[in-house]
């Protein structure tokens, strides 16, 4: 995702949450949201079956 | 008789039931050592002195009186500063959490520790809210390393990690929801359990990630973290998530059972990859000793640690948002920063972490089916230097906070149980990670004490104080 759209992104949902953005912490949350995305694509692009159950509260 | 700081949790206790050692004295022994090194060690953000002093005297009366004392008894111990301390705010390593009421009540596991005769001495130094690797912390300073304390402790139980690894107590407890409890063992060189997600309960300690979050204890010898172990084990309606169908399972009467019978494999693949040469020195030493041969490839464990990286960066956000709106600038800026990130990753990615989990769990049920035991590195490395951000990793240049616990994560990502086991290199001390099935906590300690035994896993003195 280049910066831009990301940063629209960021504007929207600390609008949303009413989360506060400072302007100093901008690139700094860009950069972790960054990390987040990529790593949450890597699990997005795993196959799983549509009947797999979340394991919200753990159980083992 | 006077105790040394090397006396073993084990020792004080037989010491003090046979009456050859007051409770009184080893508790003194121990605040005098807090006061000696914990300027330099850090360690401490609460010493608990008048209280510790208070419960000593009541057990040195119940022996004079001829009552029978725990198994704990006269054990001076400490706790991560997120588990609840009567009389204390439980500030959870953040500015914020110091307004906080004072706590009525202890924890449930400090309750059950100082049933067994154990003296609770004070509450340490963590990485704030529990989101660290390191065992730095913007507002108490960082805890150190015991054997170089221009070295990080590891995090974020990084007080517990400094103050038994310093030997200033024999046992500590501290929180594990990415590998909390096992990076600090692995830098500073100490024993580290963290149990079956669900084994201990969580009541009144300061939570994290309700669903990766575990308690565990720290110690010197396999002997004491057993002992501390089965002292905490047992149901409790306070924690939703603690086990009502597992009894109490004691391990330390199975400590010294052969492990020749258990078949024990080395996880390949994702956990041979990104680590330094002393994590494969440390892997290797292990391995051979158990003669272990057989490598186990852990399917998809990369994509463990990334759903259990999104799971912790959501749920952590969740956990706080209402703080991240009303006191942002209080906070740590880099959990801030990463927090505020959390909050922002759509929900339908945040579930599919959660359904990945379960297949995930899946995968290591098979693994379970032909093997007992599974070792791993602990870190990638021996403990970075403090303020350390970033380090080289199979020739890519990493952050170091954010790529710590690459190696714990897909392990507690499902609630394995592990115990960390300290293996005493030349230079510094590293951590191997001691993998078992489900509920197997008898298993991992039992491998432990086996290669404590054959010296290959132990806590060295401290050589930096």
């Amino acid at each position: 995702m280049a910066a831009e759209p990301l940063d629209d992104y960021i504007d929207a949902v600390s609008k949303a949450l009413a989360l506060p953005v400072e302007d100093a912490w901008r690139p700094a949350v860009r950069a972790n949201l960054e990390v987040s995305l990529r790593l949450a694509r890597l699990v997005d692009e795993f196959a799983l079956p549509d009947e797999t159950e979340p394991a919200p509260v753990f159980s083992v | 008789m006077t105790t040394k700081p090397e006396m073993t949790a084990a020792d004080i206790a037989k010491a003090v039931a046979g009456g050859q050692l007051s409770a009184l004295d080893a508790t003194e022994a121990a605040l005098a050592r807090i006061k000696q090194h914990d300027t330099v060690l850090n360690s401490f953000t609460d010493v608990t002195a008048d209280r510790a002093r208070a419960k000593a005297r009541a057990i040195d009366a119940d022996i004079a009186a001829g009552k029978k004392v725990g198994p704990l008894a006269g054990v001076p111990f400490a706790v991560k500063n997120l588990f609840d301390v009567a009389g204390l705010s439980t500030r959870a390593g953040s500015k914020i959490n110091r307004d906080r009421a004072p706590a009525k009540r202890d924890a449930t596991l400090i309750e059950r520790m100082e049933a067994a005769g154990a003296v609770l001495v004070g509450a340490l130094n963590m990485g704030e809210y529990a989101y660290d690797f390191t065992g730095e912390n913007v507002h108490d300073g960082p805890s150190r390393n015991p054997h170089d304390t221009t070295r990080m402790s590891g995090g974020s139980s990084g007080g517990s990690g400094s103050a038994v690894g310093g030997a200033l107590v024999p046992i500590a407890l501290g929180s594990d929801t990415n590998g909390s409890i096992r990076v600090p063992s692995s830098f500073c060189g100490i024993f580290g359990l963290k149990p079956t997600y669900g084994r201990l309960s969580r009541a009144r300690s300061f939570p994290f990630v309700a669903s990766f979050d575990h308690l565990g204890p720290f110690a010197r010898s396999v002997t004491d973290l057993a002992l501390a172990y089965d002292a905490m084990q047992g149901p409790d309606a306070d924690d939703a998530a603690c086990t009502t169908t597992r009894g109490l399972e004691p391990t330390t009467p199975l400590l010294a059972n052969p492990v020749s019978d258990l078949r024990i494999a080395i996880a390949g693949g994702y956990f041979q990859k990104n680590v330094f040469p002393e994590a494969v020195e440390a892997v290797s030493r292990v391995a051979k000793a158990l003669g272990a041969t057989q490598i186990v490839d852990v399917p998809e464990a990369a994509r463990a640690r990334a759903a259990a990286y999104v799971i912790s960066t959501t749920e952590g956000a969740s956990l706080h948002l209402d703080r991240l709106r009303r006191r942002p600038n209080d906070f740590d800026p880099a959990v801030r920063d990463r927090l505020i990130a959390g909050a922002m990753v759509p929900a339908p990615l945040v579930d599919r972490a959660q359904k990945f989990r379960r297949w995930y769990r899946a995968q290591f049920a098979e693994i379970f089916k032909s093997v007992d035991v599974l070792i791993a590195p602990a870190t990638p490395c021996t403990a970075p230097k403090v303020g350390q951000v970033t380090f080289n990793l199979d020739g890519v240049e990493l952050p170091v906070r954010a790529n710590i616990g690459i190696h714990t994560q897909p392990i507690s990502f499902i609630g394995l149980p592990v115990v960390a086991v300290p293996v005493p290199l030349e230079l510094l001390p590293i951590g191997v990670q001691i993998i078992a099935a489900p509920w197997r906590e008898d298993i991992a300690l039992r491998v432990a004490y086996a290669l404590e035994k054959m010296g290959i896993a132990a806590a060295p003195a401290p050589r930096g104080l």
